[in-house]
């Protein structure tokens, strides 16, 4: 199915089978159809709210095509248009051909656009970019391999977890661990117009737990083991103050005859947009939290309820 | 590492190095447009515009220098027996912008619009806040969980727009960015298909660029004109660097470079222009009938393709001002065809840009006393 597994054997015999997991792939949009104009019509894959797409630079397809998303200029929007979001149907992608004919030598309908943007640092300790879910949870699953742990330690980049949890699904049934954790990226909701109970996690407050969300409700000596390994590194750590979303963890935590499960994740803003923002601290310290976990991690079938 | 994994290789130059270099002497206006689209010049604030066009329109010019107002205006002299016919070629150089209007708890900036920037497109868009020192920034998007049910179908109100620049403390930040300092889209020059390329503030560094290459034209053509080439300011506020350039200047005549809507879905024939087949030539009561006339022909002359753009109304270009400047100046109108105008992905053809140019120089070459002292009677 195309998921990558890094395999890191055991230097301890009889040490749990742990599974790391972070999803690989990131929202896109998919090009559905290409009118004679040659303009490119898309359906978004995964979630995105429309109103991020007008006017955002895009990478189509294989070739790595540019393209801008258009949409008809404001001086000439009816009135009862402008207070609108502009519907999916009105937006398109313009790569500047000519026709249907010559935009078809260059995007074959099916192939996938991301975003185009600038990955920098932003203010004194943070980072803006697009795909930061999840290619955070991907990069401090690359940095963590670098160790070695009493734990058979497979470390799994998953494929299509945006479109309902497929890769990691498979992924476990293939390994059967004896524990996994999801490291992931998290909605953080400390911006402007957010009412206190909407705040979800915030940034800088160190990586987020889960206790429940709409897809799994994390395993409670787990969630205890990984809560006593911040307090015991002096790390810090949130809980996700919120039970929505959902991730990897729920389709691990329901595989075989059920597998302990838990989700740590970097809170960030604006997910799903072309330029997310993230606290490094909290990625820094997401690491330390696993690595102090695997470091001193729980004896094999410990984990069990 | 996770620098790699959020952009891999998709690199900016990697794109340019596939799509560029193709033009057939395209090359150095591109890089003409690119850096003067790249600089910062929203409305009032054109400095940095003005010094880097100071420096390209230098040695193609006997004079260059600034009025009151910050207008750039480059004098060609022409050659030849007195008279000489006084020809004010005008591009505006402002673009539109944000403006910083408070600075919030937690690191994040209020706004509000400079010009008719288009609200729909700002969520999720990135910025750079010209403060004190430039800070990169992002116009945060409301996340799911906090939308009400039915909220996705409207766009987001000018309040509820912020800018998260990363900063945790609104004391430091204050301290880098007082409040007035002005926020432009971070966004660089793109090259699509067909010589097209699209980027922000193409509307109208496109047409100083066509300024700056018909001045080129125009140190090997031979002219009795004395054009004076003016990058107006602020015209996005309300064409208001034209009146006063227009007013010091007393042209004979004056063409004003601009762009006009390109061809988009929904948008009629009469309304959007195609990208690549000439420049629009403006025709309406902004326009003289005569100058009209004129382009035209000689456009036929060197075979420049060329559109009719008519307006029945002056219309919210630098020619509205001119036009009705002292005891009223002739004016023309010549427009680049532009698609997604007033959003971050403005979209012309280069092609446009050169031939443009050309027409100008060659107007210009052929501008005789004669023609000059009739356009006088209407």
């Amino acid at each position: 199915m195309g998921n990558l597994y890094a395999e890191k054997k055991s230097r301890a015999a009889n040490g749990p089978r742990v599974m790391l997991a972070a999803h690989m792939d990131e929202v896109a949009l998919m090009i559905t159809r290409i009118d004679p104009k040659g303009l490119l019509y898309f359906k978004t894959l995964g979630g995105i709210d429309r109103r991020v797409l007008p006017a955002k630079p895009v990478i189509i397809g294989r070739r790595r095509v540019p393209g801008v998303i258009g949409t008809k200029a404001v001086h000439l929007l009816e009135p009862e248009e402008s207070g609108r979001a502009v519907p999916l149907r009105e937006l398109y992608i313009d790569i500047g051909a000519k026709n249907k004919e010559e935009a078809e030598k260059l995007v074959t309908v099916g192939e996938g656009a991301v975003f185009q943007s600038r990955f920098c640092t932003l203010g004194g300790n943070r980072v803006r970019g697009k795909a930061l879910d999840n290619r955070a949870g991907c990069s401090a699953l690359v940095e963590l391999l670098q160790y070695e742990y009493p734990v058979s330690l497979t470390a799994v980049f998953t494929v299509q977890e945006e479109v309902g949890l497929r890769g990691a699904r498979i992924a476990a049934y293939n390994l059967k661990p004896d524990l996994a954790l999801v490291l992931e990226t998290t909605t953080a909701g400390d911006v402007p117009g957010a009412k206190p109970h909407q705040v979800s996690t915030r940034l800088g407050q160190g990586p987020a737990l889960t206790i429940m969300d709409r897809t799994l409700i994390a395993h409670r000596q787990l969630l205890t083991a990984l809560e006593e390994t911040a307090r015991r590194l002096d790390k810090p750590y949130q809980w996700k103050q919120s039970a929505t979303g959902g991730t990897d963890g729920g389709a691990i935590h329901l595989t075989g005859a059920g597998i302990p499960t838990a989700v740590v994740a970097v809170p960030c803003r604006y997910l799903h947009s072309p330029a997310s923002v993230l606290d490094l601290g909290d990625y820094r310290h997401l690491i330390e939290l696993i690595h102090g976990f695997l470091t001193k991690a729980p004896g094999r079938r410990s984990g069990q309820q | 590492v996770l620098r790699i994994l959020s952009n891999g290789q998709q690199t900016l130059e990697e794109n340019r190095g596939k799509n560029s270099g193709r033009g057939d002497g395209n090359l150095a206006w591109v890089d003409l447009l690119r850096r003067l689209a790249g600089e910062q010049g929203v409305s009032g604030r054109e400095a940095k515009v003005a010094r880097l066009l100071s420096e390209t329109l230098g040695p193609l010019a006997d004079a260059v220098e600034r009025d009151q107002l910050g207008n750039v205006i480059a004098l060609k002299k022409g050659e030849g027996p007195d008279p000489h016919p006084r020809v004010m070629l005008a591009a505006h150089m402002d673009e539109i912008g944000l403006m910083v209007t408070q600075v919030l708890e937690g690191g994040f900036l209020r706004f509000t619009p400079v010009g008719g920037i288009d609200l729909r497109i700002l969520p999720g868009q990135e910025v750079i806040v010209h403060g004190l020192r430039p800070l990169r920034g992002v116009i945060g998007a409301k996340p799911p969980h906090l939308q009400e049910p039915g909220e996705r179908k409207e766009a987001v109100a000018e309040e509820e727009l912020y800018i998260d620049t990363g900063y945790s403390g609104e004391e430091e930040l204050a301290e880098i960015v007082p409040l007035g300092t002005m926020v432009t889209i971070e966004r660089d020059l793109e090259t699509l298909a067909n010589d097209l390329v699209a980027g922000k503030a193409l509307d109208n560094r496109a047409g100083v660029t066509v300024l700056a290459a018909c001045f080129q034209e125009l140190t090997r053509l031979k002219h009795r004109a004395d054009v004076y080439g003016v990058a107006t300011v602020q015209e996005e506020v309300g064409v208001r660097g034209a009146m006063v350039s227009s007013y010091g200047l007393a042209p004979h005549l004056a063409i004003v470079i601009d762009v006009c809507h390109g061809d988009m879905p929904g948008v009629a024939e009469d309304e959007g222009f195609p990208l690549g087949k000439g420049p629009a030539i403006g025709l309406g009561p902004h326009v003289h009938p005569r100058l009209f006339a004129a382009l035209t022909e000689t456009a036929q002359r060197i075979g420049v393709n060329y559109q009719v753009e008519p307006s029945p109304t002056p219309g919210g270009t630098d020619a509205w001002a001119i036009l009705i400047a002292r005891k009223g100046v002739p004016t023309a109108l010549v427009s680049l065809p532009l698609r997604y105008m007033h959003t971050a992905v403005e979209t012309l053809s280069l092609k446009d840009l050169k031939e443009t140019a050309r027409l100008l120089a060659a107007f210009i070459q052929g501008l005789e006393p004669a023609f000059v002292e009739g356009l006088a009677s209407y």
